[in-house]
């Protein structure tokens, strides 16, 4: 018996939104206009507790990164990970879909977002995780 | 106007590895060494303020006093990340300047030979079998690894890589040279934990852990304990002469930690609470960069060494490459850092770390420091950060009494 209906998918994290055009959404405080990614209990900037959920632009620019090559166990290694200016709004990620290395990595280097099958549980769910690759 | 404050006596045990001795063996070392150091007795102190990370909930500082005297002055046993040793110190300074007691105890100490890579939580041998979202990210899989790095080596390399980002590309050798200067530092440091002389070919080829800091670019862990006893200037004024030249004068006591900006809270920033806590510190001193003779900071990756010369306004703003190739933080230079080692090979016992730099900075301040000894040093400044984030910055001045 083969089941041949897509098989449902769940974020890595629930900021990530799928369907045609994944992409990343933010809490942005309604009075200061600060965006976050995480659960909020009020804004750290402002202290206002209204919150309007933003898209954050899928495109953008390598800030920061570091390519780790040693890490906790269980962690796969070599990979990059780097802070991506999405205009103006700063995203933490992975680069992938690139040699992790820094002839292939740079400050400065366009990105866009990626994802990619982290595997199904057993319900045959599959986790979809994001990353940015060389736009 | 609330009194000033002085160090009266402080000391730090050998960092490295004391298998031994247990957390509290060490914390006792450190103590009984800042009170014998002060001249002073258990019965003199008016509080106890204790750090341990690591058993942070065990109540060190009430194990400590069962140790080297209960004499049921309050104890505040303080956890604040790698500030912790700071925290400690500070929370002294503050029950001093408050008036409500007149001479007090502030001791770190951590055991952390072998610990390995901190920060990162790490996996379980496989992944859930049922992905469910948990957490404030709503994340269904450890995110460590997969969104960016928790690990402190990766952290810290983004706030180097970040900054040449910011200024100007700032290359792996340039980064890998602040730990040869540190290293050689470190072999005039009898209490270092390494006090080895690396080439640059030695650092640049080490194990690479996080580009661009490889294993010897990192802090290294290890045991240790630092301990010192603080005292009001009027309660030091009646204290004997040769203790009133010893004892050094706390100028600033900082702590500071990070306001909201965009991105702190992708990537923790390192940079502006330094910033904030540095220039409150010059001010409360009436001491500007130029004026320190020694400064021992939180050098915990090379990568952090670089920020905080700009942070603490070592150099002008943008300018920490062109301050550290023009030799100045070297031990000969004109703001020697890190004389002791920093923490890439004198170590970096946690909480021990927070004291012992101020240890450093008063051993040069009170012409102690041997072969290592800045010559006439009569001001210096100790930064700490604790990622999260927590900074201390205190500014020490050579006693005038």
């Amino acid at each position: 018996m083969t089941d041949t209906s897509a098989p449902a998918q769940v974020p890595l994290v629930d900021y990530l939104v799928l369907g045609d055009q994944p992409h990343l959404v933010a809490n942005q405080c309604t009075g200061c206009g600060a965006r976050f990614f995480d659960r909020r209990n009020a804004c750290a900037g402002c202290f206002g507790t209204e919150f309007t959920k933003v898209a954050i632009g899928t495109e953008g620019e390598v800030r920061s990164f570091t390519i780790v090559t040693f890490a906790a166990p269980g962690v796969p290694v070599p990979f990059v990970a780097a802070v991506v200016d999405c205009g103006g709004t700063s995203v933490r990620a992975n680069i992938i879909n690139t040699d992790p290395d820094p002839q292939h990595v740079k400050l400065g280097m366009k990105v866009r977002l990626a994802t990619y099958s982290l595997g199904t549980d057993d319900n045959g769910t599959d986790a979809i995780g994001f990353g940015f690759e060389p736009a | 106007m609330a009194d000033n404050v002085w160090i009266l006596g402080i000391t730090m045990t050998k960092f490295g590895k004391h298998p031994d001795k247990d957390v509290v063996d060490l914390g006792a070392m450190a103590a009984m060494g800042a009170l014998a150091d002060a001249g002073v007795t258990m019965r003199d102190m008016g509080i106890l303020a204790a750090g341990n990370l690591m058993n942070a909930s065990a109540g060190f500082g009430q194990q400590l006093q069962k140790q080297i005297g209960q004499t049921g002055i309050p104890v505040y046993n303080v956890a604040n990340a790698c500030a912790t040793g700071a925290t400690a110190l500070r929370t002294v300074i503050m029950a001093i300047k408050s008036g409500e007691v007149d001479m007090g105890l502030a001791v770190g100490v951590e055991k952390l030979a072998g610990a390995g890579l901190l920060g990162g939580g790490g996996r379980g041998k496989s992944d859930a079998k049922v992905w469910s979202p948990s957490g404030r990210y709503g994340a269904v899989t450890p995110t460590d690894g997969r969104v960016g790095t928790d690990a402190m080596p990766g952290t810290f390399a983004q706030v180097g890589m970040e900054y040449g980002h910011k200024y100007g590309e700032v290359s792996f050798e340039t980064f890998a040279k602040i730990s040869e200067k540190n290293h050689a530092h470190s072999t005039l440091n009898p209490l270092a934990a390494y006090s080895k002389r690396f080439t640059l070919d030695e650092i640049m080829n080490d194990m690479m852990i996080a580009y661009p800091n490889t294993r010897a670019m990192c802090s290294a862990n290890c045991d240790g304990a630092a301990a010192a006893v603080v005292v009001s200037e009027a309660k030091l004024r009646t204290l004997s002469l040769e203790q009133q030249r010893r004892a050094v004068k706390v100028s600033a006591s900082v702590l500071t930690t990070d306001p909201y900006e965009e991105a702190c809270q992708i990537l923790p920033n390192v940079n502006t609470l330094t910033r904030n806590a540095a220039r409150i510190a010059y001010e409360a001193a009436g001491v500007s960069p130029s004026d320190l003779d020694l400064v021992e900071l939180h050098d915990c990756f090379a990568t952090a060494e670089l920020v905080h010369y700009d942070n603490l306004m070592l150099c002008p703003e943008g300018g920490a490459v062109e301050f550290f190739e023009s030799g100045a933080p070297w031990r000969d230079g004109s703001t020697p850092v890190n004389v002791s080692g920093g923490l890439q090979s004198k170590g970096h016992p946690i909480s021990a770390t927070g004291i012992a730099n101020i240890w450093e900075v008063c051993h040069h301040l009170r012409g102690e420091a041997g072969d290592r000894q800045i010559e006439g040093a009569k001001v210096g400044l100790a930064h700490v950060i604790g990622l999260g984030s927590a900074c201390g910055v205190h500014i020490l001045e050579k006693s005038g009494l």
